[in-house]
């Protein structure tokens, strides 16, 4: 889609105004605003919109609430045994009513909700800074291959194909199995740049996609004549108006990326301890299931409510920011 | 046509050579060895190590040496954790495991997603729509890690029905838990793609003319929209078979299945090498063949498309 612009044969847009601002002279904010209302109406992503700000609200700031009122860490270990069971909802380690382990405890004896709050902090910062590594590399490649055009793009679309085809999780595991950093926080900072070094092709296609419709338009011919340098063309005037597609894609982006770093902590080459994330904590759910069911049940249903909400804000997105787009 | 699949067959040799080169890469220029993880060894044993496995020898050589092996004899050598066993033996043992769950758990999403996607876009925005589709997201979001588990925890744990893990041979019930486990991401993105497909293709002219004929409203659906609606979930068939790939290691983790996804992990963790190739090159070939054939049937269903 083109750049953003008010006239007739867009009612879509045009019809969500009561009164139209004089003129089509702010029909760049008059976009957003549309998408906004659009997205807004769209009772499934203002519900992933709300689910998405309180998990994080509550992971950034939950643990932190949790140890003011009890006094417990996520990594807080009760040395008296009789301490270390509780099990959920709401029942205190003697099996009385207490609002200390709303989740109960795991096989530790170590809070769960403090637990998934904190896991969540892990597990939202890898989704998001992979997701922006992977947009740094796919929005700079494709916007260089569709402004450039002809044989560099040719050149640089068939790589894209080729990586494309190649079975790239496989190839992660291998880096994270080899490389596997002697710290937590290294592995971290592995699983962002292997995470983040995969994701980007198909914004890179996108990206490309829409430069090839943008970069014949009058104000890049504008830029170009005035001298502006090519590099400054663009990511100054080409890459802000691609914007649009690009938060769709990237905000559905962050799921896949959590999902694949749940995956990898699964397998046991993602996140490691003492650090934890949803896709970990589930993974020692699993070690204990017989006994401690809910080790698993808390952190996986939190993650897949997550991942739940950002596919319908995604899409809830898509749909308010390309009205005419068929694809669904 | 012939054309078009001898350009793809001959792209397909310089990328499964790129994946093997990557992986070798990766592994050599990652710091230690297959055997440094054990105890310190004398220099003495470790320079006979070193010789055995021709490390001694300058990497080109090495690297060329491994090539040539691959390219000319398919031989990937033997693994170095396993030993006296050979990659090529190793593959041909645990890929009929893979291959079952895998076959098994594409066809039973491929039935159930587009029974469910048909339904939901016969109404569109009806009641019956909303619930399948908030079914189907619930699907892609549930991580097949959890969703095993889970369903081990309820029919296995609790209700004795069926075996929590271990293979047992095909026709066993062994194979119901991971097949369903596989199964539901592609159910929900299978019923997601044909829901679209078909909502597209019921508004359709030729649908309205074979409505106008006085077909009935089931004729027009399986005889009619059908065929145009599941365009997309053919094409979907490529994407799928590499998620299905890593779909098959978690779940060959999960229920303690030897397939090739659970060989692949520990010659990971083990860093040995030959079978690490080994299997990164099956796994790209395979998929590399497969997407080939989604292009053919692609062509052949809509005859539209011409190569």
């Amino acid at each position: 889609m083109p750049v953003p612009q008010m006239n007739e044969d867009r009612p879509t847009i045009a019809g969500d105004f009561e009164k139209p601002e004089t003129g089509g002279v702010i029909a760049g904010t008059s976009l957003w605003r549309a998408a906004w209302r659009r997205l807004l109406k769209n009772r499934l992503a203002v519900f992933g919109m709300i689910v998405v700000a309180i998990i994080t609200v509550a992971s950034l700031f939950g643990p932190f609430v949790i140890k003011k009122l009890t006094g417990i860490t996520p990594d807080f270990i009760p040395s008296d045994v009789t301490l270390l069971r509780s099990i959920p909802p709401l029942t205190a380690p003697d099996g009385s009513f207490s609002w200390t382990h709303p989740m109960g405890t795991d096989n530790q004896g170590r809070d769960v909700l403090a637990r998934v709050l904190q896991g969540g902090q892990i597990s939202l910062m890898v989704g998001i800074i992979a997701t922006l590594v992977s947009l740094l590399i796919g929005v700079s490649y494709g916007a260089t291959a569709g402004y450039l055009g002809g044989r560099i793009d040719n050149l640089m679309m068939r790589a894209v194909d080729v990586l494309y085809s190649l079975p790239y999780i496989i190839i992660v595991i291998v880096l994270l199995a080899v490389f596997k950093s002697q710290t937590a926080r290294g592995q971290v900072v592995l699983l962002f740049i292997a995470l983040g070094s995969v994701s980007w092709l198909t914004m890179a296609r996108i990206v490309r996609g829409q430069v090839l419709s943008l970069k014949n338009q009058e104000f890049v011919l504008a830029a170009r004549a005035t001298g502006v340098s090519t590099p400054r063309i663009i990511f100054r005037h080409i890459v802000p108006n691609t914007l649009g597609p690009v938060i769709v894609y990237a905000t559905l982006t962050i799921p896949t990326v959590m999902l694949t770093e749940a995956f990898l902590s699964f397998l046991g080459f993602g996140v490691q301890p003492p650090l934890a994330s949803w896709g970990s904590l589930a993974t020692d759910g699993i070690q204990n299931i017989g006994i401690f069911p809910w080790q698993l049940v808390f952190p996986g249903v939190t993650m897949a409510l997550t991942l739940f909400s950002l596919n319908f804000l995604g899409d809830g997105l898509r749909d308010a920011l390309d009205p005419q787009g068929s694809r669904r | 046509m012939l054309r078009f699949i001898i350009r793809r067959l001959v792209i397909t040799i310089p990328t499964i050579l790129v994946v093997i080169t990557i992986t070798w890469g990766l592994i050599r220029l990652a710091p230690g060895n297959f055997y440094s993880g054990e105890k310190a060894i004398p220099a003495a044993i470790e320079k006979n190590i070193r010789e055995k496995y021709g490390l001694d020898k300058p990497w080109y050589e090495q690297y060329g040496r491994t090539i040539w092996n691959i390219v000319r004899h398919f031989d990937f050598g033997t693994s170095l954790k396993y030993e006296g066993q050979s990659v090529n033996s190793i593959i041909a043992r645990s890929l009929p495991v893979s291959a079952t769950v895998g076959i098994l758990a594409y066809l039973l999403a491929l039935v159930v997603g587009i029974i469910a996607g048909s339904i939901a876009a016969l109404k569109p925005n009806s009641k019956r729509d909303h619930a399948s589709m908030a079914l189907a997201m619930l699907g892609i979001s549930i991580p097949n890690f959890v969703l095993g588990p889970i369903l081990v925890l309820i029919f296995s744990l609790t209700l004795y029905w069926l075996p929590p893990s271990r293979w047992n041979g095909f026709p066993s019930r062994n194979v119901i838990l991971p097949v369903i486990t596989l199964s539901g991401l592609y159910m929900a993105y299978i019923a997601r793609l044909t829901r679209a497909g078909m909502i597209e293709v019921l508004r359709s002219d030729y649908i309205r003319t074979a409505r106008a004929k006085g077909l009935s409203e089931t004729q027009v659906v399986i005889r009619h929209a059908l065929r145009g609606g599941l365009m997309p979930v053919v094409s979907y068939t490529g994407p799928a078979l590499a998620f299905l790939v890593t779909g098959t290691v978690v779940v060959e983790r999960i229920f303690l299945l030897p397939g090739l996804g659970n060989y692949f992990i520990q010659a990971s963790l083990n860093r040995d090498e030959p079978l690490i190739l080994g299997i990164v090159a099956f796994i790209a070939i395979t998929l590399l063949l497969m997407n080939l054939l989604v292009d053919i049937a692609y062509a052949y269903l809509d005859p539209r498309i011409r190569y």
